[in-house]
């Protein structure tokens, strides 16, 4: 039986019940090492892309042809590449359209992935059925792959990279939404709301969504993470960033030429991508820790 | 047994509807590139009668499901016609690609399986010790770091003036050069297998470190074992099963990671085929080439699946 309380609509501060602990505990992410740096060492690498044009000691674009494959010295203190650009200012710039592709991506694959998990979740039978059966589908190809496909009738350069990359993890994300709504669609709340006669619509928004935003969070950290390395692998497959933008993963394939004659063209994208990954996948673990979702994440 | 029967059929089912429906994907996805094919083969200088006519006769102009069926017949017949871009028939270009894409992958397992596990093994033995953190920041950064990235660093590390013991790029038959052979396929296999071995590392790692403060190890510490055997023969053979089905899940992750890893290091396998092919715009080898991975992908997971329900008997198979 339910309470009668509970057969009333719920007032806002209820419904974001949930929310409102997930703000509480922020004030002890503090504490875990593995919500702290990744989020310092996010933050700044973040800041730096922003400000990256006004800090930078070059123009990322501008070639010096007498001072090619110059290792790190006190004018370009990171060194110069095969046709003379100044790696600290690329270095800089370059994680931009990184961010933006792992971001952007992922913000897309959720715009989409989240409503299709909540209506799976929550119609069930058929419904449900033919949904999970055509993501199935979707996943029966390796990402990269199927990546890839989809660029070759786009043009190559960062938008469409992040377009594609986000459509490939619209099956990951309505994966794990629907099973955490399967959790928690038989609870007392989601019983009164029917009871209520509210509509599907208002029990996926706002009685199932606010109280599984904890295994979403976790998933979309470590999806970002996932999807710099598919748009990084874009990059360097020709078919992400094009010529002559600063992007770490196309810096990376042009470095592969010439890492004999300078390896800081290789190393210095390299180590910021990867500590970029490193820290998304850092994250998604400590928040996993703090959150203990049921649900986890499947890999890429 | 009978119910594992069903329920092997049930999943073999499964896998041909997946595998038709893939079909169709990688069909409509190639139907919808904005390029014509019938001019791409002639060149921009053809006329539009000529153009016409070759549309005619490679049955362009038939309706889609036709076009479909024409293909799919193709596909069973393993008869799909010529490349564009190489003239030859496709099978003949697809099939030798396959074999050393296969190579690749057996060779990345047998690294995958031997130091994974050895690794999960000893980080679970020293828990929570020096030897142990050192491992766990390797299985973190190996996730962290792309395969191009790993297979360049790799490189500069393996394959230069420094120690240039490993070719970076290239295939040696083994009929021709079993140590060619060898070199040749280390460097792409390594990098390939670094991100599969930090599942792999985790999965041994956490299901050990159960084992090893499980009763039955107890027992067998107290019955007198040396540690070796309480270690191998006890904890280990209780640990593999997760272990194995990791390993058989990831295959499908491996058969993405090639097309980074063969471009990278010029092997000439179905990953580069495809790139190679996408960048020509090459649309009946992009067709098979994609077919036979997803294939082959789709196959590796029903693979892992069976596996799973004959090592663990266990299993609720509705």
């Amino acid at each position: 039986m339910i309470p009668d309380n509970r057969l009333t609509k719920p007032t806002r501060t209820n419904r974001f019940y949930r929310l409102h602990r997930v703000a509480d505990r922020l004030r002890w992410f503090t504490k875990n090492d593995k919500i702290l740096y990744p989020s310092v060492v996010i933050s700044v690498i973040m800041v730096v892309s922003v400000l990256g044009p006004y800090i930078s000691p070059f123009d990322p674009t501008a070639t010096h042809p007498t001072e090619t494959y110059l290792a790190p010295n006190a004018k370009y203190l990171f060194g110069t590449d095969h046709i003379g650009r100044d790696l600290l200012s690329r270095v800089l710039i370059g994680g931009r359209s990184t961010l933006l592709l792992g971001v952007g991506s992922t913000a897309l694959a959720m715009t989409f992935g989240v409503p299709i998990g909540l209506l799976a979740g929550i119609k069930g039978g058929y419904i449900d059925e033919a949904i999970m059966r055509v993501m199935d589908v979707i996943m029966s190809f390796p990402t990269l792959l199927l990546a890839l496909i989809l660029l070759t009738s786009l043009p190559s350069n960062v938008w469409t990279a992040m377009l594609a990359v986000g459509v490939v993890f619209i099956p990951k994300i309505s994966r794990v939404v629907r099973s955490s709504t399967l959790e928690v669609k038989n609870e007392e709340y989601v019983e009164a709301a029917r009871v209520r006669g509210e509509s599907d619509g208002y029990i996926m928004f706002y009685e199932v969504l606010p109280n599984i935003i904890p295994p979403i969070a976790v998933e979309s950290t470590i999806r970002v993470g996932y999807a710099i390395i598919i748009g990084a692998s874009l990059s360097f497959l020709g078919l992400g960033a094009q010529p002559p933008a600063p992007d770490w993963g196309y810096m990376i394939a042009q470095s592969q030429n010439h890492i004999w004659q300078t390896p800081w063209f290789l190393i210095w994208p390299a180590l910021f991508l990867g500590l970029t990954i490193f820290s998304f996948n850092v994250l998604g673990d400590g928040l996993r820790d703090e959150l203990d979702p049921k649900v986890t994440g499947d890999q890429v | 047994m009978s119910n594992t029967k069903q329920y092997i059929v049930k999943r073999f089912v499964y896998l041909l509807a997946t595998m038709f429906a893939v079909s169709v994907v990688i069909f409509g996805l190639a139907n919808a590139l904005p390029g014509n094919v019938a001019r791409t083969i002639l060149g921009s200088y053809a006329t539009e009668d000529k153009v016409n006519a070759l549309e005619a006769q490679l049955g362009l102009n038939d309706p889609l499901y036709v076009q479909y069926l024409d293909w799919l017949h193709g596909v069973l017949t393993l008869n799909l016609g010529n490349s564009i871009k190489y003239g030859q028939p496709i099978t003949e270009l697809v099939i030798p690609k396959l074999l050393n894409s296969l190579q690749l992958a057996g060779v990345t397992m047998v690294i995958v399986v031997t130091i994974g596990i050895a690794l999960g093994v000893v980080s679970a033995v020293k828990h929570n010790g020096r030897v142990d953190s050192v491992i766990s920041t390797f299985v973190y950064a190996g996730v962290s770091i792309p395969e191009f990235v790993t297979g360049l660093l790799l490189i500069l590390l393996l394959g230069g003036p420094v120690f240039s013991v490993f070719p970076a790029s290239g295939y040696v038959s083994p009929f021709e050069s079993v140590v060619g052979w060898g070199t040749h396929m280390f460097l792409p296999a390594l990098t390939l297998s670094i991100v599969l071995m930090t599942h792999v590392v985790r999965q041994t790692r956490s299901e050990m470190v159960e084992a090893l403060n499980s009763e039955y190890a107890d027992a067998a510490r107290l019955k007198g074992l040396s540690r070796q055997k309480v270690i191998i023969k006890h904890a280990l053979r209780n640990s593999l099963l997760p272990t194995i089905t990791v390993i058989a899940l990831n295959f499908g992750y491996l058969m993405g990671g090639l097309v980074v890893v063969e471009e990278l290091f010029a092997y000439p396998g179905i990953g580069r085929l495809v790139v190679g092919a996408i960048r020509n715009r090459d649309l009946p080898l992009i067709q098979a080439a994609v077919l036979v991975i997803a294939f082959t992908y789709t196959f590796g997971n029903f693979l892992a699946d069976i596996l799973y329900t004959r090592l663990n008997p266990q299993i609720d198979y509705s």
